[in-house]
Formats: C-alpha cells, structure tokens, sequence
C-alpha cells in the first residue's frame, strides 16, 4: 500500500505537493491589481485578503508571518508581491527570497494599477513557464508537514473521523512528519490531555500560558458562548457543551507528545515532529495560519459538512456522519461512516486515509480544490491604529 | 444490531448511529471492550445525539471520554435523551 510519494523539492530543501505561482497582495487595496494578473496570466494566483493597512506591533507582526509564510510555503513555485507602498513590499519579498524561491515584487503608488500591473504580468509570466518546467521526484511521508482541524463538528467527529485522523497522524509521525494541530479554545475541557502530552515541563508551562490567554480573551467579553462555541451546526449535531466537542475534537491529535508550542503561523524550528499552534477555532482562519507555518496538507474531519479549502493547501475531508456522507457527498474525500456501524475497524478507516493521502500528493485534486473552495483569511489580533 | 455507541464503560452517555424512537429497547455498544448494554429510550433522540445510561443525581458531572462534558443541573435517568437542555458546560 505504501505507494511511491512525489512532489517538488524547493530549493530550501522543503518538499511541497503542488506548484502554484502567487499572486500576493500586500494589502487589501492592492487586491484588484493581483486578481488582474492573475487573470492576464493563466496559471498563477491571486490571493485576495482584508487586511495589511494601519495594523500594528503584534497584530502587524502576524500580518508579515502570514503573508511571507504563505510565499514561503512549499506549495509554492514562486511569487509575484504586490502592495500600494514599496517598503512593505519589500520587507515581505524579501522575507519569501530567504527560502530561494524567485520572487518579485511591485508597489502601486508612484505607478497606479494599470501600469502595476502591467510591470508585474511580464514578470509573472517569466514565473509561471519557469515553474511549468519543474518536476517532481521521489519524496518521503517524512518530507511531509501535515496540519489538521476538523469542523461542523458533530458526536459522529469523535466516535469516527478525529479518530481515523488520529491513527493516521501518529503513522506519518513515526515516519518521521511535521503535524500542526491548533484550535486553542476548542481545546476546552480537555486543555489538561495536551498538558500532559507536553514533551518538557517548560512546553507546559507555555501551552498553558498560551491556553489561558486566548480563553481569558473570550471570557473576557461576558456573553454565553453557547451556539458560538459550540456553534449552531455542532448542536445540531448533537454536541452539548465544548468540553464534549474538545475532547472529541483532541482524538484526531493521535497519541504521541507535543514537540513544540507555536505563535499563529510561526514555522517550527526543532525538526519534525508534533507541534500545537495558537490559533482560532475557525477553519478558514486556522488553516491559512498552519499554511502560512509550511503545512503541504490538511485532514479536515467533518460531522456536519463544512466545506472548507484553501488556495494553497490541498484539504483532505472525511466524515463519519452517514447523513453528510451521502447529502454533501461531493464535498468528501474520505468516507468513515463504516465505523458508526461497525462495519469498518480504525485501522482500515486509517488506511483508507492514508490511501487518499498518498494519491492527493501526487496530484489528484482534492474535493475542496475541485469544487474552487480557496478561503485564505487572515487572523486579526486587535483592531487596526 | 446496536443503535448506540459508548467511547468507554463507565461513560454516563452513548451516542446514537441511528435514530431511536421513544419507548425502543435498543442495543448500545461500549467501543473499548465492545461489551453490550440494553436501554430503553425514554424520548426520541435523533442519529448524533446522546442518551443516558447512568443515574445520575442532582448537579452531578456527566462523564463521556472518562472526562467530564458538563454537569446535569436536574441529575438523568437511564434512558433520558441528553442535550443542552439538561446538561451544562462547566466552563463557561
């Protein structure tokens, strides 16, 4: 079954799984000039976002991670930047260059969009036969970098598809991947299980510091979470309080200790291995943070069906709810529900998994890339100056 | 053929695979010894939704996973349909 794995090693020595050449505003206001490119430009993408004006210390912070992050990212063949001010575009092209990939990068003011945009098609067609030249070669499970986050989440996540994930997850560990898994509030009621899988008392301490902050945040605001956390979608599912939806939620982590504890799309630093991240609970924001850390591929475990994707990672999704199976069927990649009635063990349902994992990486679209789900949403900390 | 699954024996919950009609005597499987219990539902509960296999007494935890989920503010009964109406976070 352990099929032979291709996929582009980057000149950093990373290994991605596709090819894109990005498009990448800088700021909100320079998202017109990358979609014109990308659409002069076959092939290449844009990747529309909110934010990047008035933002500030640790806010500003995140922007600048995310954004190099995503250029970063070994999914990606090179980038085209694009902001209304020159210093900006800079500093995030050249944050993308320390990986070696080609970069460019194009500010709007002193030129306006049409000539911007003019300037950075040229440029972006020079990229783009440049990276349709690439190959793959032979890669490992152990080249990989993994993040998972399920949501729509139901009773059915926790009897059925964390599961599946989670056997999965402790397999490309043993074989030597990178995992990111996030959600800090939905860690809720079973914060103490990831404590004690913190590989050092010191890793503990921060996971619990960073746990504390971002619960004490929404605290902070006095309402009743109930129907946000847990949302409308996972009481309908069945789901009563967010301890129950946390520890179904933490089953998808696997069994294996916690390595690290990372800032919202912050790329780990000591090797492979099992890595918590701060992030939020909602799919889109937590995915394109793990992205923006290097992730080449997403488990994404659903009860309800939440059709999540992401324009530069692939996301695999499995349910165990024999009702989204066959009504949102074209939304799943892996089907689990055999584990509800027992007509499939864990383990099968993790070869199944790992089989759909193996043929994503060598190329075949996944649902949410077929279907065009690409929601890249960058996380605000605060609002902007 | 079970209608209902239990993470672990000693949960105080199930949750149905199918939907269960009030008054069914149905089957539950525990997943981790795959032991069987036999409840009679006191109330629908629909496919993804828990039902009681303990007794339980006023504002006592509600167990599943062997963590707590929440509490049951008017304690349960073997049988009851379990949601946001008779048991609550602890959290917040």
């Amino acid at each position: 079954m352990e099929r032979q794995l291709y996929g582009y090693r980057r000149e950093n020595g990373k290994v991605g799984i596709r090819n894109h050449v990005v498009i990448l505003p800088v700021d909100d206001i320079s998202n017109a000039a990358c979609e014109q490119v990308a659409n002069q430009i076959q092939g290449t993408l844009a990747l529309p976002h909110a934010y990047g004006r008035l933002q500030y210390g640790e806010d500003l912070d995140l922007h600048f991670r995310t954004m190099i992050g995503t250029g970063s990212n070994p999914n990606v063949a090179a980038v085209v930047v694009i902001g209304i001010e020159e210093n900006w575009s800079k500093q995030i092209a050249d944050g993308i260059a320390e990986t070696g990939k080609p970069v460019a990068y194009f500010s709007i003011e002193r030129n306006g969009d049409l000539e911007t945009i003019r300037k950075a098609s040229w440029k972006a067609k020079e990229f783009v036969q440049w990276a349709s030249e690439l190959r793959t070669e032979p890669v490992e499970l152990g080249d990989l970098t993994v993040s998972i986050k399920c949501g729509e989440s139901d009773t059915t996540t926790g009897l059925g598809s964390c599961p599946t994930v989670g056997v999965t997850i402790d397999r490309l560990l043993d074989s030597g991947a990178t995992v990111f898994f996030g959600e800090t509030s939905e860690l809720t009621g079973g914060e103490h299980i990831i404590a004690g899988r913190m590989a050092t008392p010191q890793l503990k301490e921060q996971f619990m510091n960073t746990y504390n902050k971002y619960v004490g945040q929404i605290e902070s605001q006095g309402v009743d979470l109930l129907g946000s956390q847990p949302t409308q979608g996972n009481i309908t599912g069945g789901l009563s309080t967010i301890e129950e939806k946390a520890l179904g939620n933490i089953e998808k982590t696997g069994t294996k200790e916690v390595i690290g504890v990372l800032k919202p799309a912050e790329a780990p630093k000591d090797g492979s291995g099992l890595y918590f991240m701060d992030t939020s609970s909602a799919a889109a924001e937590c995915i394109t943070l793990m992205a923006a850390a290097g992730a080449v591929v997403h488990f994404f475990p659903t009860g309800q069906g939440n059709i999540i994707g992401n324009p530069i990672e692939p996301v695999i999704k499995l349910t165990a709810n024999p009702i989204t199976a066959s009504t949102m069927s074209e939304h799943i990649d892996v089907d689990v529900k055999g584990l509800l009635s027992r007509e499939l063990t864990l383990p099968e349902a993790g070869d199944s998994l790992m089989e759909c994992l193996v043929r994503t990486v060598n190329g075949r679209l996944t649902s949410a890339e077929a279907l065009g789900h690409k929601e890249f949403v960058m996380t605000k900390l605060y609002p902007s100056a | 053929m079970h209608k209902f699954l239990i993470h672990y024996k000693g949960d105080h919950v199930g949750v149905a695979v199918e939907d269960i009609e009030k008054n069914e005597k149905v089957l539950g499987v525990h997943m981790d010894d795959d032991s069987i219990i036999e409840v009679v539902a006191k109330e629908a509960v629909p496919l993804g939704h828990k039902i009681s296999v303990a007794e339980l007494p006023p504002n006592q935890p509600v167990i599943e996973y062997m963590v707590q989920i929440g509490s049951a503010p008017n304690g349960l009964s073997v049988g009851d349909y379990v949601h946001t109406h008779n048991i609550k976070t602890s959290r917040w």
